[in-house]
């Protein structure tokens, strides 16, 4: 009971110290004098922001480039030893190639999938369109967590001889298989494949629904026209339609993207990232909290910020981009 | 705007819902007929795409033994047949509430502390002339995609050495700041979607910023605070890593990490993730059914949260 309440005085004592605080910031401007009051208003107004980010983002994203070059401890420096251990560890090169295979295919199949389910949905009756494009994205809302125990029951696998519980055994075994522990497979990577599935199934819903948005902002007298000058439904499709949504199937890719770079939940609950299934994030926890390795963790973190850097790059060219064009 | 794309959300373009978006921009859109082609693929793949869940739903309501002898399936030929509710009562006396508490103390005021920061910086993006305001902002567009592992490490000491680390502030104050960034883009790409003229003419009649701020800029914005807020929430509440860091599993556990820890466990208590894993789900489900306008538009836009 304690816990609730002050979960409640966090949000009244938060929400209120926060219009407070705002209130004085706003009443020093206003009494500050004459033409100073509107030069710096707009920076008290958005003090607090930039205070948070920088306290708890900028500060901190510094500090661990720092303990990068640091012992477990960030007690005495070691300057890049803590890269050179790690590229050179077999497993973390496994797990980079992981997660360079996750970064590849995971946005593929989601786009090509997202697009597919928007394309067919378009031509279903209204109602039918809406239910299922509502169980489509109805794993959006779950936590990876939730996913994972719910592909626990698919991945399951018991001793040969013995009722499969798991879907995918029941079926393997069914066809007359043997029984495979999915999840320990990793010739071809067959196992971290089964993990991909299971994001593929979280994500394609969010695909589906910026890409089919996309699809009906099509202006109807360009496919119109396609038609009249005797373009199948296919070449409609590939060279009228697809030119014009390309911009959001590159946003939704990228989307997508940041997302497997630092996908965690999944692995860390399936795998532990066992069985060389490992992934850039997991590897990140096990230094930090098993390990209790803050140099080898920032180092990791360092390198995944090298990774999201030409990502960033892009983001901001867009957003100025999008900005003249306005 | 959705049509040319970036990753950038939030204007009032965005998506609307699920229900056929872009009817209203044109109305007399012909539906092409897909007939049996379309029908059939899309049944295969909703049905391909629900299976698994039914699965955990149906497992959930047997008995330990019924799940770990025959698979879920089996329970089409004899419904209601070995049927309990007793790993949901398990769950929830053994932890499942304190963990059902917890997770709503981490998200709620990590969901309301940010909103009214972002909302004053978005309305002094838009609103208001200063030098460095778009160098600011482009550093804001720029840590929308920075990963929040970045700051884990030292927030990690940072919170040791002031005796936070363990404590539901910790976590509330780390989710409210690493969700500025979005919300400040998503409030600020929707107010200038707003009618410039209101608020000139708010200025002519001697408002002042404070008034304009409270009284239009915030009732006019209620759509776009709303999808932050419920998009923030979902977030903090499905977040596994900052909480498994900052409060782990014990006393403090929130669901998703008492239910990793059931996943984890390997055999024992195993038919107890089903029912774990689904009082984790209820309250994201309830509110993406219920609030499925506000819900993808949210989700569309905060996807590209780092």
């Amino acid at each position: 009971m304690i816990k609730v309440i002050n979960a409640l005085l966090a949000i009244v004592g938060g929400v209120a110290g926060i219009l407070v605080l705002y209130w004085v910031l706003n009443f020093l401007a206003e009494r500050l004098p004459g033409k100073w009051e509107g030069r710096l208003k707009p920076y008290f107004y958005i003090l607090p922001a930039l205070a948070a980010i920088g306290l708890f983002l900028i500060y901190p994203a510094i500090q661990t480039i720092i303990y990068s070059f640091a012992n477990p401890t960030s007690t005495k420096w070691v300057g890049l030893k803590n890269y050179t251990d790690l590229l050179t560890t077999k497993d973390f090169q496994i797990t980079l190639v992981n997660t360079l295979l996750w970064i590849i295919i995971v946005p593929t199949f989601v786009v090509v999938l997202g697009l597919a389910v928007a394309v067919l949905a378009d031509r279903l009756s209204s109602g039918g369109e809406r239910v299922s494009k509502t169980i489509i994205f109805l794993p959006m809302a779950i936590s990876g967590v939730a996913m994972a125990a719910i592909w626990r029951f698919v991945y399951e696998v018991r001793p040969a001889g013995t009722t499969q519980i798991g879907l995918q055994n029941a079926v393997w075994t069914g066809l007359g298989g043997n029984p495979v522990a999915w999840l320990q497979e990793d010739t071809f990577k067959l196992n971290t494949f089964f993990l991909m599935i299971i994001l593929i199934w979280g994500q394609t819903g969010f695909a589906m629904v910026l890409l089919s948005a996309a699809i009906k902002g099509v202006p109807e007298d360009t496919l119109e026209a396609a038609r009249i000058d005797g373009a199948n439904e296919r070449q409609t499709f590939f060279r009228v339609v697809v030119p014009q949504i390309w911009g959001t199937v590159i946003t939704v890719f990228i989307t997508v993207l940041i997302g497997v770079m630092k996908i965690f939940d999944v692995v860390y609950v399936m795998t532990g990232g066992n069985f060389n299934t490992n992934v850039i994030a997991v590897s990140f926890f096990n230094q930090l909290i098993t390990n209790g390795d803050a140099g080898k963790a920032a180092a990791i973190v360092v390198m995944l910020m090298i990774a999201v850097i030409p990502v960033m790059i892009y983001q901001v060219r867009h957003f100025r981009a999008e900005e003249a064009s306005r | 705007m959705t049509s040319t794309g970036t990753v950038q959300p939030g204007g009032a373009a965005a998506v609307e819902g699920l229900e056929t978006a872009g009817r209203a921009v044109q109305p007399k859109r012909i539906r092409r007929r897909g007939g049996w082609f379309a029908w059939i693929t899309l049944g295969v793949v909703c049905f391909l795409w629900l299976v698994p869940s039914i699965g955990l739903l149906i497992t959930s309501f047997r008995t330990p033994e019924a799940a770990l002898t025959s698979g879920w399936w089996t329970v089409i030929t004899k419904p209601f047949q070995d049927w309990t509710t007793s790993n949901y009562s398990q769950v929830w006396n053994g932890g499942g509430s304190n963990a059902f508490v917890n997770s709503l103390v981490v998200s709620l005021p990590a969901t309301v502390i940010p909103i009214f920061i972002a909302a004053f910086a978005a309305y002094a993006f838009t609103f208001m002339e200063f030098p460095g305001r778009d160098l600011f902002f482009i550093l804001i567009v720029g840590l929308l995609v920075v990963p929040l592992q970045v700051a884990l490490v030292p927030l990690l000491k940072i919170y040791g050495n002031i005796g936070l680390q363990g404590t539901f502030a910790s976590v509330w104050l780390a989710h409210a700041a690493f969700g500025l960034p979005l919300a400040i883009f998503i409030l600020r790409g929707y107010m200038t979607t707003l009618p410039r003229g209101v608020i000139e003419s708010a200025k002519i009649d001697g408002a002042s910023h404070y008034q304009t701020f409270w009284r239009l800029i915030v009732p006019m914005s209620v759509p776009a605070l709303a999808s932050f807020a419920i998009f923030q929430f979902l977030w903090t509440w499905n977040d596994l890593l900052v909480a498994l860091i900052f409060l782990g599993p014990g006393e403090k556990e929130v669901l998703t990490v008492a239910v990793a820890g059931l996943v984890g466990a390997q055999q024992q208590g195993w038919q107890l993730i089903t029912a774990g894993a689904f009082i984790s789900m209820v309250v994201p489900l309830l509110v993406f059914l219920g609030l499925q306008r506000y819900f993808v538009r949210g989700l569309t836009a905060g996807a590209v949260k780092g």
